[in-house]
C-alpha cells in the first residue's frame, strides 16, 4: 500500500541551523494497516507525515503509494488519495462557509466533478446522512457556518471531510491532543469506526502509550528521525507501556522524552 | 434634487461593479489587489477605443479580456513567481499604465463624439425613458451580481472561497491554491475592467488617470455597505457592494451641490474613512485594553 525507501530530508542545509529531520527512514504498510506512532519531541512524527503528505519533497529516497510513485507530486495532487487531520482542529474546516459547503469542498476530491454544478439534493441527503453517524446533532444545522462550532465538532466534521471520499491513507496527526478528554473519547471513537467501516489504511501519531498500544494493529516507536521499534500482531498484544518505555530505552540509550507522554496515564 | 439622485444611481451602479470585484478578491479570497486603478482604465481604454471604432458592444466582452488578462497576470507573478501579492498588484498597476496608453493611441484621454455607445443604444430602444442610463446601469451590474453570487456557489466558487478562509484546509484537501486565486483574480479584474468599460461608454470618454485612487473608494463603497448590512453572506456581500456603492455617489453629488466641502477634498475623506473602518477591530481591541489596565490599577495593589 504505501511503501517509502530510505528516505532524507535536512532543513536548512549548509547553515548553522541545519536539522536532519528523517535519515534513511524506510517502511512498508500492507492494506488495511492502522498503526500509530509514538516517539519523543523532534523524531521526526510530523516531518514523516509531511514528507508523506508533500508538504515539502524529500532529499533522498522515494515515495510510493498504491504502486505509484508519489516522491515529487505536488500536495494537492497528493491530496487526492491522502486525508489528513492536524492537532489543531481549526486547520481542517472553512470557517465562514456552512458546514454542507465545507462537506461539498471534501467531496470534489470524489472523481471528475463539473467545476460548475452546485450542491444539489442528492449531494445534500448524502452529507445529512454522514453526518447523522456523527451523532452530534450537526445534520440539522448544515447551512450554518463551521465557525460556530466548537472544536470536537469541528474535528469531527474534518475527520468526516477526510473520509467522505475514502483516502488511500488517512494521516492522523495527535488529531484528539487539542480536545477535552470526554471530546477526545468520541472523536477517538469515530475515527475508530470510519476507519474500520471503510477500511482506510491509517497512520495515527499520538502522545498516549496506552491509546498506541489498544488502537490499531502495529506500533512504530520513532527517534532522531527513524523508526526504532516497530511492533505487530503475538508480540504487540502482549506489550506493556512500561515495556515499551523500557524497549525505548534499550533501542536508543535514552528515555522517552515527550513532555506530554509523561503526563498521560 | 431628482436629477442628483439620478445621477447618484447611475454612477453608484455602474461603480458597483469595482466593489463586487473588491468583494471577490479583498474579501473572498483575502488579498489585496491593488491591479485594480489600471484594471479599471484598462477597462475604459478598450471600451472608448472599440466604441469609435464602431464596436460599442463588442467593447464590453473586449474590456472583460482585458481586465481578466490583467488579473491573470497579478495572479501569475504572486501564485508562480512569489512575488509578494501587494506588490504584484503593484508592479502590473504600474505596467498597465502604458498599456492603456497604446490602447489610446498613446494620447492621455479618448473622447466619444457622435458615436454610438452602449446608452445611446439603449436610449433609441426606449426602455426606460429618461432613465434609461439608470435602468441600463443597474441591469448590467445586477445580472454581474447574480452571475457572481451563482458562481461562487459552484464547486469552483466554493474552493476559491476556502482558499481565501482557511489556506491550510485548501492544501490539504485536493485544491491547488495557485489555480483558484488565478481564477478569482482573473473574475474581479474583468468586473473593475467592465466597470471602468461601463463608466468609459457613460461619460464618452476615457482618461489615462481615470482610475487613480479608484481601490480606495471601492472599498470605501464596500464597507459602507457591510456596516449597513452585516457580512457573512455572499449574496449579503454583493448586495452590500451595489449599496455602498450607491450611498456614496450620493454623498458625493450632495456635497458636489452643497459645496459643505470642497469637492478635492472628499478623496482625504474617504481615504480617512476607509483607514479607520478597516483599523476599528485595532482601535476597539486598543479601547478595551485601556480599559481593562484602568480598572485593574483603581482595584489596587500598585
Amino acid at each position: 500500500m504505501l511503501d517509502i525507501q530510505n528516505i532524507s530530508k535536512t532543513f536548512n542545509p549548509g547553515t548553522v541551523n541545519a536539522k536532519t529531520a528523517i535519515s534513511g527512514l524506510s517502511l512498508h504498510l500492507n492494506e488495511g494497516d492502522f498503526i500509530t506512532i509514538i516517539g519523543s519531541n523532534g523524531a521526526g512524527k510530523s516531518t514523516l507525515f509531511n514528507a508523506i503528505a508533500g508538504v515539502f519533497y524529500i532529499d533522498e529516497g522515494s515515495i510510493v503509494l498504491a504502486g505509484k510513485d508519489i516522491t515529487f507530486l505536488p500536495e494537492h495532487k497528493r491530496s487526492r488519495s491522502i486525508g489528513r487531520l492536524f492537532q489543531d482542529p481549526l486547520k481542517g474546516t472553512a470557517p465562514n462557509m456552512t458546514i454542507e459547503e465545507n462537506l461539498a469542498l471534501a467531496y470534489l476530491r470524489n472523481v471528475k466533478t463539473n467545476s460548475f454544478s452546485r450542491i444539489s439534493k442528492k449531494d445534500k441527503a448524502f452529507f445529512q446522512e454522514k453526518l447523522a453517524l456523527l451523532e452530534m446533532g450537526l445534520e440539522n444545522r448544515m447551512r450554518q457556518p463551521v465557525g460556530l462550532l466548537s472544536g470536537g465538532q469541528r474535528q469531527a466534521l474534518t475527520l468526516l471531510m477526510a473520509t467522505v471520499v475514502p483516502p488511500k491513507l488517512l494521516l492522523l496527526d495527535e488529531h484528539t491532543a487539542a480536545l477535552d478528554p470526554g471530546t477526545a473519547e468520541k472523536v477517538l471513537a469515530l475515527t475508530r469506526d470510519i476507519v474500520a467501516r471503510e477500511h482506510i489504511t491509517c497512520l495515527m501519531i499520538t502522545h498516549n502509550m496506552k491509546q498506541a498500544l489498544e488502537l490499531g494493529n502495529r506500533t512504530f516507536l520513532m527517534a532522531d528521525g527513524n523508526i526504532v521499534l516497530d511492533v505487530e500482531g503475538e508480540e504487540r498484544s502482549h506489550l506493556t507501556v512500561e515495556d515499551l518505555l523500557a524497549r525505548f530505552k534499550a533501542g536508543t540509550g535514552q528515555e522517552l522524552d515527550n513532555d506530554r507522554i509523561l503526563l498521560s496515564e | 434634487m431628482l436629477y442628483i439622485l439620478q445621477t447618484a444611481l447611475e454612477l453608484g451602479f455602474l461603480y458597483a461593479l469595482v466593489a463586487m470585484a473588491l468583494f471577490l478578491s479583498y474579501r473572498v479570497l483575502d488579498i489585496a489587489d491593488l491591479t485594480t486603478d489600471g484594471g479599471f482604465v484598462l477597462g475604459a481604454a478598450v471600451s472608448v477605443t472599440m466604441a469609435a471604432a464602431g464596436h460599442p458592444i463588442l467593447a464590453v466582452p473586449a474590456a472583460l479580456i482585458a481586465g481578466m488578462a490583467a488579473g491573470f497576470v497579478t495572479a501569475f507573478l504572486q501564485t508562480r513567481l512569489g512575488v509578494p501579492s501587494i506588490l504584484a498588484g503593484i508592479v502590473t498597476n504600474t505596467g498597465l499604465y502604458t498599456i492603456n496608453l497604446m490602447i489610446m493611441g498613446w494620447s492621455a484621454n479618448v473622447s466619444l463624439l457622435k458615436t454610438d455607445t452602449l446608452f445611446t443604444l439603449f436610449h433609441n430602444t426606449g426602455i426606460g425613458g429618461d432613465w434609461y442610463e439608470v435602468v441600463l446601469a443597474a441591469f448590467v451590474t445586477i445580472l454581474a451580481g447574480i452571475l457572481l453570487v451563482l458562481f461562487l456557489k459552484t464547486r469552483l466558487g466554493l474552493s476559491i472561497r476556502a482558499t481565501g478562509d482557511n489556506m491550510d484546509m485548501v492544501r490539504a484537501s485536493s485544491i491547488n491554491p495557485a489555480f483558484t486565486i488565478t481564477v478569482g483574480l482573473c473574475i474581479s479584474n474583468a468586473l473593475t475592467a467592465l466597470s471602468g468599460a461601463m463608466v468609459g461608454q457613460y461619460q464618452n470618454t476615457a482618461d489615462i488617470n481615470g482610475g487613480t485612487g479608484i481601490v480606495v473608494i471601492g472599498l470605501a463603497c464596500l464597507i459602507i455597505g457591510e456596516t449597513i448590512l452585516g457580512r457573512r453572506t455572499i449574496i449579503k456581500g454583493a448586495i452590500a457592494s451595489v449599496t455602498g456603492s450607491i450611498i456614496y455617489r450620493l454623498i458625493y453629488a450632495i456635497v458636489l451641490y452643497t459645496k459643505i466641502v470642497p469637492v478635492q477634498g472628499l478623496r482625504l475623506i474617504t481615504a480617512i474613512v476607509v483607514a479607520l473602518a478597516i483599523a476599528f477591530p485595532t482601535i476597539k481591541e486598543w479601547f478595551a485594553f485601556q480599559k481593562r489596565k484602568m480598572a485593574a490599577s483603581r482595584k489596587g495593589g500598585n
